[in-house]
């Protein structure tokens, strides 16, 4: 019976070992992995699909660095998702340290639209993506709360100009977009407490449909906003990246992602078993008083 | 086999609530953004009915609030009506206050570059036009009052069809190219316009109409009944508790630990590390640990265990710094106090992490507290404390991080218990009345919520609108 | 007067800004914002003697040897570099740093390694020759920041910001490492969960099954796959709901409680005794 207690008092650091080493291996395997689409995550997807060409939707950037390995995929799915629809979009990033990396992420983005793609049947062309046009990179602001409150007035007020310097009345795009009245909804990727102030100087204040891309730490905090409807649609960390990959038939970096986490989580739960055998096997033993 | 039999019941539960569980998701309504304009007419479209404008409420003022009926053509009758201009009367003056308010910015923003040329004093310059300014402003009501004569109605907004309320919402910077002057007189018209922007119908006029701030915002009324009520219970509570009524608190495991964790740091003759978290100041976390602190400082001082707290915010090292020199001289060892004992790491979450972390491997703390505001860093502090062998109990009000801290710690508080602590460590009959107020307003809560389930279900949001509160 | 004022002042500022709250006039929201602003600037002093703390602990450890007192030379180090960044840039066009730039940095990281040693040595020959040392390194390093042209301080212009080794020790320094100690999270919850995920009594199980299911959902391959889903959603959407709604309403209560507590002077654990 020892090797049951040896079991369940294991160093830590195999279990380290163990998961980097699938971590490790699994990347360069290739094979795919099935994904289940939460309802919550369909949602956004279908909202963003029904769209007639030519709508607007604001997406708010809302990260760091730091988050960047979930909520990226979550951008880069939805903005390409989105241009090949032809809608237009609004793009904020009211994190400090958020800007250079949405800057990034948006011109990596429109590079890859410079291909044809063929997504859940349908083909679609090479296009290209015209800042002032297509899309149009707001930047960053301190106060979120102020910003956000200041943007149902009008969008000019907290952005005169964008990221990069041009006055917002000189973008054809925002020729008679004044304010969220005129956006079909926001979606707001963000690590922080930036998703309560859209909750509540956003979509409490003005009104319009929410949609929200969390760390999975986060998610399961914004449920009972789901379930009292302020939240059109939420998705959670790397699985809702996948799964909106999914929806989109985009192969992306969620859904490679998923190839790494499905093995880790497997991992995981194989761990805690044994450490729960191992567990019932000591008490077992300590009971019969028996010693091996 | 006992336990396996309860989790085997609670298993078969679930899956009769999946089984039973329709997929009902709580729906939304989508945005509507299909802007009809299928029917391109050149006839005038009527216009807008029963148009009002009024001062908006609640606010500081610079915001006047306009509705009308929908026109006739708005998704009915010739279906024709594209957007809704709305106009507001300007008087020529105006045009002068803003050349001068350009030139006031544009000299601000001259000076502070260090390329303002005028002859004199660049100083005086700017403070002449403020002035000038200022006295321009001062005169708009007199411009205003002109109306019709020496003005005209120039375009504010267009807003799509289908809109009935439209905000005129100036900032309240005088030097903003949109700024909304309170008390002047104002007049509005609502132009209906077609696909042809040439062809349109306006409203009749309203006016006058002044904006101003109110002193008072009614949306919030519910809020102050209840801080009055709230805080009335707790002076209530606190007199019983002061005229020596026993006052019942459960304890908290959490807490109680504290002392024990000292006296096991004490005989290991290994340090206690305490964090306070990554909150500022002003946060009621952080304060709720100040006061956890200074009651371990001062068992800390009494057992002379060496004590480490590392901060994230200067402010909060400063007051931990006071909190902690304080305990110290209470338990009467000032001289065993050392400024080293509270230091500032750096303002970077994950370098703060980092650090700690170091501390806590190198140091081997026999106890580390955890008390305050955290982010995602909670669990890479609490599974290194493991590593390193401590004991440790934590506090946080932030639910994305209580799960890692009860996984992870020996004890945990949870949310308002970190709160109640301070009631519960110094057994003050002034903390512990304001402890029993706090439950007599979670009761209150609770019964408010089964009413309103009660007569929402029954249909009626009467008991619901009771509690709305309005920005 | 020492506790009295403190106290005068949390009530009078606490009660000012429940006012505020239910006061909109503009009048009001200025008070407001001035004493805001207020804040940014007890927040900068704050970080003043917030570094001078950092600094002199790191100076004492490395005078008393103690372990781990390397750490310390590299925190000095650091903090030192990125303020010479930040206050520093190329001047001419292009911005690329001289050679003269880098040897005048150098200068100043041996010179401060100079002075940690000689605080820490105690042997009287070799201090004096420390601090000779440190000298003419600081002599070295004054001398080239009056006469080198190739680059200048900017102590009143973000210049400093653009400067190419600020931007590089932050994208490929700094933002890696803050990158990696996020990623060290996903080591940790499998240890942690490992640990801590053991059907010791009935709460304990309920945890474990809730977690289990919860992860069982990301893999597909599971047999019963649609039931785990369904059912890791009816937890998300039921349980977890109605426990958070639970504890945010306590917090929410709470944090009225503790700062009107505050406010009215009856907590004052944040004052020392």
């Amino acid at each position: 019976m020892q090797f049951f207690e040896r079991l369940m008092m294991m160093d830590r650091r195999w279990v380290f070992l163990f998961l980097a080493a699938v971590c490790f291996f699994t990347y360069y395997v290739e094979y795919d992995v099935p994904i289940y689409v939460e309802p919550e995550t369909e949602r956004i997807y279908t909202f963003i699909d029904s769209l007639p060409e030519g709508d607007i939707i604001l997406l708010a950037i809302d990260y760091d660095p730091n988050s960047m390995a979930e909520l990226h995929p979550m951008t880069y799915t939805i903005v390409e998702h989105a241009w090949r629809k032809n809608l237009r979009l609004i793009i904020t990033a009211l994190s400090q340290n958020g800007p250079g990396m949405a800057d990034q992420a948006i011109r990596d983005i429109s590079d890859s639209l410079a291909m044809p793609a063929t997504y859940n049947g349908v083909e679609y062309p090479a296009r290209e993506i015209v800042n002032g046009e297509d899309y149009v990179f707001l930047g960053y602001k301190p106060y979120y709360a102020l910003v956000i409150l200041g943007m149902g007035q009008d969008f000019r007020l907290p952005f005169p100009n964008d990221y990069y310097g041009t006055p917002l009345d000189s973008l054809p795009m925002m020729r008679r977009v004044v304010n969220y009245d005129h956006v079909a909804c926001v979606i707001s990727l963000s690590s922080g407490t930036i998703s309560d102030g859209w909750i509540s100087y956003g979509q409490g204040r003005f009104g319009f449909p929410l949609f929200f891309g969390l760390t999975g730490v986060m998610t399961a905090q914004y449920y009972p906003f789901y379930g009292s409807g302020q939240l059109s649609g939420l998705m959670g960390g790397m699985l809702g990246a996948a799964q909106y990959e999914f929806l989109a038939d985009n192969y992306g970096l969620a859904r490679d992602a998923m190839k790494v986490q499905l093995p880790a989580h497997v991992i995981i739960i194989l761990f805690i078993i044994m450490g729960n055998v191992g567990y019932f096997a000591s008490r077992r033993r300590e009971r019969l008083g028996g010693v091996s | 086999m006992k336990y396996l039999l309860s989790a085997v019941i609670v298993l078969g539960l679930l899956a009769g609530a999946v089984w039973a569980q329709e997929s009902d998701q709580p729906s939304t309504a989508a945005a509507d953004t299909a802007v009809s304009a299928d029917t391109v007419s050149v006839a005038p479209p009527a216009p807008v009915g029963n148009l009002r404008a009024y001062d908006s409420d609640n606010d500081h003022g610079h915001a006047v609030t306009l509705e009308w009926e929908l026109s006739p053509d708005d998704g009915g009758g010739d279906n024709s009506v594209l957007m809704y201009e709305v106009f507001r009367w300007y008087p020529y003056f105006w045009d002068t206050v803003q050349e001068v308010r350009a030139e006031l910015v544009t000299a601000r923003q001259r000076r502070v570059q260090g390329t303002l040329d005028v002859e004199g004093d660049p100083d005086d310059y700017v403070k002449e036009l403020v002035s000038r300014h200022t006295e321009l402003l001062s005169t708009l009501p007199e411009a205003h009052e002109q109306y019709p004569d020496d003005g005209e109605f120039r375009l504010v907004r267009a807003v799509p069809a289908g809109t009935e309320k439209f905000e005129d919402r100036g900032p309240k910077d005088r030097l903003a190219e949109d700024f909304l002057p309170d008390y002047c007189d104002f007049y509005y018209r609502v132009d209906a316009v077609t696909i042809d922007e040439s062809v349109r119908t306006p409203s009749q006029i309203v006016g006058p109409v002044q904006s101003y701030g109110q002193w008072f915002n009614t949306g919030r009324i519910v809020v102050l009944c209840f801080v009055l009520v709230f805080g009335l219970l707790t002076i209530l509570f606190v007199q019983r508790a002061r005229s020596g009524a026993e006052l019942y608190v459960r304890p908290i495991a959490g807490i109680e630990a504290v002392d024990d964790a000292i006296g096991r740091a004490t005989e290991m003759g290994r340090p206690i590390l305490y964090v306070l978290g990554l909150g500022t100041a002003a946060d009621v976390a952080t304060i709720a640990s100040f006061t956890i602190l200074s009651r371990v400082a001062k068992q800390v001082a009494e057992y002379q265990t060496q004590l480490i707290v590392p901060t994230y915010d200067p402010i909060v090292m400063s007051v931990a710094q006071e909190v902690v020199k304080s305990a110290y001289l209470d338990a009467g060892r000032p001289d065993d106090y050392s400024q080293d004992i509270v230091y500032f790491v750096t303002q970077s979450q994950f370098a703060y992490v980092a650090a700690v972390n170091g501390v806590m491997l190198r140091e081997r703390p026999a106890t580390n507290v955890y008390m305050g505001m955290f982010h995602a860093e909670s669990l890479l502090l609490a599974e290194t404390g493991a590593i390193a062998g401590s004991i440790q109990i934590s506090g946080t009000d932030q639910m994305a991080q209580l799960p890692f801290f009860i996984v992870a710690c020996d004890y945990t508080l949870i949310g308002e218990e970190l709160y109640a602590a301070s009631a519960y460590l110094g057994r003050e009959p002034v903390l512990l009345g304001s402890l029993k107020a706090q439950d007599v307003a979670k009761a209150a809560v609770v019964l408010f919520a089964l009413i309103g389930v009660i007569v929402t279900t029954a249909g009626s949001s009467v008991f619901q609108n009771l509690f709305k509160v309005t920005d | 007067m020492k506790r009295q004022l403190p106290l005068a002042l949390v009530f009078l500022f606490g009660v000012f800004m429940i006012f505020q709250y239910f006061v909109p006039h503009e009048k009001s929201e200025y008070v407001y914002e001035f004493l805001l602003d207020w804040i940014y600037i007890i927040g900068i002093f704050a970080l003043a003697l917030g570094i001078w703390s950092l600094f002199r602990v790191s100076v004492e450890r490395i005078k008393l040897r103690k372990e781990g007192a390397t750490y310390s030379y590299v925190a000095l180090i650091g903090l030192y570099l990125m303020i010479a960044f930040g206050f520093t840039a190329a001047t001419g066009d292009g911005g690329a740093l001289s050679t003269s730039y880098y040897i005048w940095l150098l200068l100043g990281v041996v010179c401060l390694a100079l002075v940690m040693r000689a605080r820490a040595e105690t042997a009287s020959g070799r201090k004096k020759l420390l601090a000779l040392g440190t000298l003419v390194f600081l002599v070295g390093f004054v001398l080239m920041s009056i006469f080198d042209d190739s680059w200048a301080y900017h102590f009143y212009t973000a210049e400093g910001l653009s400067n190419p080794m600020f931007r590089i020790f932050f994208d490929y320094v700094m933002m890696p490492i803050l990158a990696t100690m996020f990623a060290l999270l996903a080591f940790f919850i499998a240890s942690a969960a490992y640990r801590a995920f053991r059907a010791r009594n009935l709460l304990a199980t309920l945890l474990l099954l809730a977690a289990l299911l919860v992860m069982c959902r990301f893999n597909p391959y599971l047999p019963g796959i649609d039931f785990i889903a369904k059912a890791s959603n009816w937890l998300m959407n039921v349980p977890n709901l109605a426990a958070q709604r639970a504890i945010v309403m306590g917090v929410g209560l709470g944090m009225v409680a503790t700062a009107l507590k505050v406010i009215l002077g009856i907590e004052r654990g944040y004052m020392g005794k």
